[in-house]
């Protein structure tokens, strides 16, 4: 089991290359000149051309990439150009928020995703299932922006009650973490859903059934454990996505992460931040998506037996 | 005990689809006494399971419904208990075998808990206790003890059936039915897995219903049997009377369908026609259509049962006591 992991944190480093050379491909290719942008337009040709020389960005390209895959390999990803701070301590003065947002609107997405769908199941074709059914459809098809907009209009304007934005309290917690969680709890109960109406006509429920076990028993042990495997997938996936989430959800609840690092560096065209926000976004996504298949090992042993033999 | 152990009266069940109403078991009857084996034969969709869900109080609701009927099992009418008296029934009173071992387990949950969970369940026994005879269990369907924490993927398709007999008998239940227990597997493992329910059936003393469409396992484990055809018993009795004198003319088409080793292959002769869609049973006796022996009475008039020293048979060619052989 061990080897199998060490394995697969080796596919990592391909991954990783790969989204490197993307991002600082687009980067670079992007129109417009960090040097210009941070001298603005005041500044001679002469001053713009000293500063060129000077972030090594007369350099061929590939001599740029060099540089900035050697230095991050040593853990260093350059200066901010705005704050000339270290990319790194900037990603990690912002990351703790970012993460704290990202794990507790997957708590939320699980909390009530998982229940509504399990709910609707055992009440399939009733008028629960179909508000279960409902509620999951509008949570994936009203963009998340806008229930952001909503939510800050209704508990912060009209009804007083929590703050629209900052991040000094718990309260403000509260309305980012549904705004990133809807969507993936909407997923994760027509997931669960329909993952549990298979599941409740396979033999074997019929078989725990028929040995006269109490339904809860039933519920937990024999159906949950069967149903949770591909909720598990579904919600791996979405938590890449709602990573990609964070950017807006910070943004409209002005909450100083990294998702707000990136956009605000987008606009600096303070490149080294971007390029080094992207690659630590995509090492989190790689990290998850590990977590995730470790996941699957515990949930379902046949996928553990293939890694014991794929050792 | 006095009476028999199991007693099936006018069982009717129906199942309701969009396309219409299903008429699954039609005025199934039949009796068994503990200890006992009755087979239960018939093509596929003539009810058999049906009639073992019912019993069982498993028949999937909706779309199905049992319209009337009673099921006494050790003087209890099953059918008027409630779910809660039921649940202490299954497992423990009556327990059933289905017919896939590759589907009847649970892929994500140890075989030793599987077995176990019956027991907690039914006899009080504290995890610990259970586990130990769950293990004693296995040790009888000649797998050992210790392979209690591996899950059924570990096992072959013949060892995962023995795992679920041994489900099956973990709480020495009075009556177990076996849904065509040994259709999935290897003709080799097929014989040993009905060695195997014979001798534990023996030792246990349960009686069993075997639900099958093989008249070969009929013949070797069974001293019952019970032919059905779209939802009804066409004929019964022991088991000498069924395979030494059959009447109904589809209980003799069954026969003629078994090859003779002794016998070139082209005397097979198969039953004419397909079962009748449940959706729409013929008028009269539903085998009217494919019986060789139709005659004008059959089209229209459901035959009555003609009872001959407990061989009983639904046709009219014996309705008004002729005993003409088909």
């Amino acid at each position: 089991m061990l080897r199998y992991f060490l394995k697969r944190l080796m596919f990592l480093i391909p991954v990783l290359l790969g989204v490197s050379v993307v991002i600082f491909s687009i980067v670079h290719l992007a129109p417009g000149d960090p040097a210009e942008v941070m001298l603005g337009p005041s500044a001679t040709q002469e001053e713009i051309t000293n500063l060129r020389e000077q972030l090594g960005l007369t350099k061929p390209l590939y001599v740029q990439y060099g540089i900035f895959l050697t230095n991050a390999l040593k853990g260093d990803l350059g200066r901010s150009i705005k704050s000339n701070a270290p990319v790194v301590d900037e990603i990690m003065e912002r990351f703790p928020a970012t993460l704290t947002l990202a794990v507790l609107g997957m708590i939320f997405a699980i909390a009530i995703g998982l229940p509504l769908g399990i709910l609707a199941a055992l009440k399939q074709n009733t008028w629960v299932d179909a508000l279960c059914s409902f509620f999951a459809l509008v949570g994936f098809s009203i963009p998340n922006f806008w229930v952001g907009l909503m939510l800050m209009l209704l508990l912060s304007i009209y009804i007083p009650i929590l703050p629209s934005s900052g991040f000094d309290s718990w309260k403000n917690f509260i309305m980012p973490t549904i705004v990133l969680g809807i969507q993936t709890m909407a997923v994760i109960a027509r997931m669960t859903r329909s993952s549990m109406l298979e599941v409740i006509r396979q033999d074997y429920v019929r078989t725990a059934r028929a040995k006269g076990i109490s339904d809860r028993l039933v519920l937990t042990r024999h159906i949950l454990g069967n149903v949770l495997i591909p909720v598990v997938t579904i919600a791996g996936i979405y938590f890449g996505h709602q990573l990609g989430g964070v950017v807006i959800t910070e943004t409209i609840f002005s909450i100083p992460g990294l998702g707000r690092l990136i956009v605000d560096a987008i606009r600096a065209q303070d490149y080294p931040v971007v390029q080094g926000g992207v690659l630590f976004f995509a090492l989190c996504v790689g990290i998850v998506n590990l977590l995730v298949d470790l996941l699957y090992a515990v949930l379902d042993p046949r996928i553990k037996a293939q890694y014991r033999a794929a050792k | 005990m006095n009476g028999p152990l199991l007693e099936v009266a006018d069982l009717n069940v129906i199942y309701k689809t969009y396309e219409g109403t299903v008429a699954a078991v039609n005025g199934v009857e039949f009796s068994l006494e503990a200890g006992r084996t009755l087979g239960l034969v018939g093509e596929s969709g003539a009810g058999k399971t049906t009639t073992a869900l019912s019993i069982m109080g498993l028949v999937p609701s909706p779309p199905g419904i049992i319209t009337s009927g009673s099921v006494n099992f050790a003087g209890k009418n099953l059918l008027s208990l409630s779910e809660k008296e039921m649940k202490k029934i299954r497992g423990n009173h009556i327990s059933m075998i289905f017919q896939d071992p590759m589907t009847s387990l649970n892929p994500v949950v140890t075989v030793g808990v599987q077995i176990s969970e019956a027991l907690v369940a039914h006899q009080n026994l504290s995890e610990a206790e259970a586990e130990k005879k769950a293990m004693e269990m296995l040790e009888k369907v000649q797998i050992p003890g210790q392979r209690y924490r591996e899950y059924p993927h570990e096992f072959s398709g013949g060892m995962r059936q023995r795992v679920v007999i041994a489900m099956a008998l973990a709480c020495n239940p009075g009556l177990i039915i076996a849904d065509e227990p040994t259709t999935a597997l290897d003709v080799t493992i097929q014989a040993q897995v009905l060695e195997l329910m014979r001798s534990l059936k023996e030792e246990f003393s349960t009686a069993m219903i075997m639900i099958t469409h093989d008249l070969g396992v009929v013949g070797e484990v069974c001293d019952h049997v019970a032919v059905m055809y779209a939802g009804r018993i066409v004929e019964t009795g022991s088991l000498e009377q069924i395979f030494g004198n059959a009447r109904h003319p589809y209980t003799l088409g069954l026969f003629r369908c078994i090859p003779d080793i002794e016998e070139e292959t082209s005397k097979i002769r198969p039953i004419e026609g397909l079962m009748p869609d449940p959706l729409d049973l013929p008028s009269g006796c539903p085998f009217h259509p494919r019986c060789p022996q139709c005659m004008d009475l059959c089209r229209t008039v459901v035959p009555g049962v003609l009872d001959d020293g407990g061989h009983r048979v639904m046709c009219h060619l014996y309705g008004k006591g002729g005993a003409v052989h088909g």
